[in-house]
């Protein structure tokens, strides 16, 4: 019998949870697939967050100006300019890699409490911009994108991506590619050294390391990925509204990655499956769901310190990325 | 014969914190290939004077030149590049991760210089593992840095040195708390170091300073109190006095 290295166990085990995903979408009924679409996409902000936090130890709170910047650089674009799919795409991923550079430049000048701080303020800037320019944005109320804007071109024909099958695995395709970027990212020399630069700054710039160059390529890659999420958020869920770039989007991102685990590649998507569920039962029994839910918080902080995959990682399964 | 070109020079290099000067306008000159101590007694100045020179530290005033070049002003993360290594005084490894991971951050740092790209995991695996035998840790690179004894992170950490190929390795203090028997295989190992690169070394342990030192820069108060041959210094009536207290 040949035994199975970890780096083989745990790419089998990626693509066993990208094909079990893909066979919920016909197992599925109709409402939790929705709910697994909605979750596939945001788990994929998760995942840009974990890039930063995770594995860099930048601890942001202004995450939601990146998946608002990949929202609004598709859902304005759709809406205003009438550009199709493709172009929107790429629209919002370029708003996120400018908004991220142009943060990241100024914000990784300082560390800790200030940088949280530093980001925290200038994604406050660009929320109150989104009420501000209430002419193009509608601010809180938002904008719809009519279902005839939201058709993904292919040279073979046209997805309607308003159908929820296709939602589903549009949501599902783009989850998987983040999650093999992410994969590849943290197994790559690169990943080491963003875990090292977590780990010890200074020893790392003594080993010969730009370190201010290698954040602020971990938060321009964070933020390309938050913005894939927000994008696909408005082209699959037509809608474009203030609230995603509140203050509330930073925070989630954070609880759903310190839940699912910090600095594994699938704890984010757990971490975010779990909340979700969680709000979601907690308030069909009651309206005081948010207590129901801070119980369950407190639970899994106390079982699982380290996130529900960090901890099986450092428990029973050492391999795990 | 002629004169052997400095490797390292400092000219009238200086560091205040405050009121206190830490350093005060030394000038120093390190020949290429050379094994140098510097002593002296706690709060001299010694390691804020290599901090200078590796650029962890910034001068207040004077020069640092290193291969000819004025570097007072380069940031640390390029002098390593250009050939300066230090190793900390206060252990400073990876904890968390294996020991392999530890050099091959070193090494992976090299091999992006030399050849810009193409980093091969084979290259990688080579120099991480050379570094970790040359030190004697061959048998440890899957240990977690921060389950190997005191002496073994020491060990690890002379590795990371040494896998960046530096012209120049600095190592502070490194035989601090080590058994009679690691400081003597330690001993042996610098003296292999020696051999290919410039070693500037800051030691407490005179038996040590004795055994690798071809010259040694007595510091007292930030300023060189004296330098020569080991012998000279054992004799010289103003480095015992600053050591006795006389």
């Amino acid at each position: 019998m040949t035994r199975l290295t970890p780096s083989t166990k745990s790419v089998a085990l990626h693509i066993g949870v990208v094909l079990a995903l893909l066979a919920l979408n016909f197992l599925l009924p109709e409402y939790h697939r929705g709910v697994f679409a909605r979750v596939l996409v945001l788990a994929v902000f998760a995942m840009g967050y974990n890039l930063a936090f995770g594995y860099t130890g930048l601890l942001s709170l202004g995450h939601a100006m990146f998946f608002a910047a990949g929202l609004y650089g598709a859902g304005l674009t759709i809406y205003h300019l009438e550009w199709s799919v493709w172009p929107a795409f790429g629209a919002g991923l370029a708003a996120g890699v400018v908004v991220a550079l142009v943060v990241g430049f100024l914000a990784l000048r300082t560390t800790g409490v200030a940088f949280m701080i530093v980001t925290l303020m200038f994604a406050q800037v660009f929320y109150l911009m989104t009420l501000y320019f209430t002419t193009y944005t509608r601010g809180e109320e938002g904008l719809v994108l009519p279902q005839e804007t939201r058709v993904l071109g292919f040279p073979g024909g046209m997805l309607d991506l308003s159908d929820p099958s296709t939602r589903y695995l549009v949501a599902l395709s783009l989850f998987a590619i983040v999650l093999a970027a992410i994969l590849f990212l943290v197994r790559a020399p690169y990943g080491r050294s963003l875990i090292a630069i977590r780990e010890n700054e200074e020893r790392m710039r003594m080993l010969g390391y730009n370190v201010f160059v290698n954040k602020l390529m971990a938060v321009v890659l964070s933020g390309l990925f938050c913005a894939a999420s927000g994008a696909a958020y408005a082209v699959l869920f037509g809608y474009v509204g203030s609230g995603f770039a509140a203050i509330q989007y930073s925070i989630l991102p954070l609880l759903w990655v310190l839940v699912g685990g910090a600095a594994a590649t699938l704890g984010p998507l757990i971490g975010t499956l779990f909340m979700f569920y969680v709000i979601d039962t907690a308030s069909s029994y009651t309206t005081a769901h948010l207590m129901v839910v801070g119980l369950v918080l407190i639970g899994v902080i106390l079982f699982f310190p380290k996130g529900i995959i960090g901890t099986v990682r450092e428990r029973w399964l050492p391999w795990l990325p | 014969m002629a004169a052997v070109k400095p490797l390292l020079e400092t000219h009238g290099l200086g560091r205040s914190f405050g009121g206190l000067r830490a350093v005060d306008g030394v000038d120093f000159s390190l020949p290429e290939g050379e094994t140098h101590a510097i002593i002296g007694p706690n709060g001299a100045g010694k390691t804020t004077f290599v901090s200078l020179i590796c650029g962890r530290v910034a001068p207040t005033d004077g020069r640092v030149v290193f291969d000819g070049k004025d570097i007072s002003l380069m940031p640390a993360h390029k002098r390593v590049r250009a050939g300066i290594a230090y190793t900390f005084q206060i252990t400073s490894v990876f904890a968390n991760l294996t020991a392999f991971d530890n050099v091959a951050l070193a090494v992976q740092r090299q091999l992006i210089d030399d050849h810009e790209r193409g980093l091969s995991s084979r290259a990688l695996t080579e120099h991480g593992m050379d570094a970790l035998q040359k030190v004697g840790l061959g048998g440890y690179a899957d240990k977690v840095a921060g389950n190997l004894s005191y002496g073994h992170q020491r060990l690890l950490e002379v590795a990371m040195g040494l896998a960046l190929r530096p012209r120049l390795l600095i190592l502070d203090e490194p035989t601090q708390g080590l058994s009679d028997s690691e400081i003597e295989n330690f001993i042996a190992l610098v003296r292999q170091i020696g051999e290919e690169a410039t070693v500037l070394l800051i030691e407490h342990n005179m038996d040590v300073v004795m055994a690798l030192a071809e010259r040694i820069t007595v510091m007292e108060q930030g300023r060189i109190l004296a330098q020569g041959a080991p012998a000279e210094i054992r004799a010289n009536q103003a480095v015992q006095q600053a050591y006795l207290g006389g």
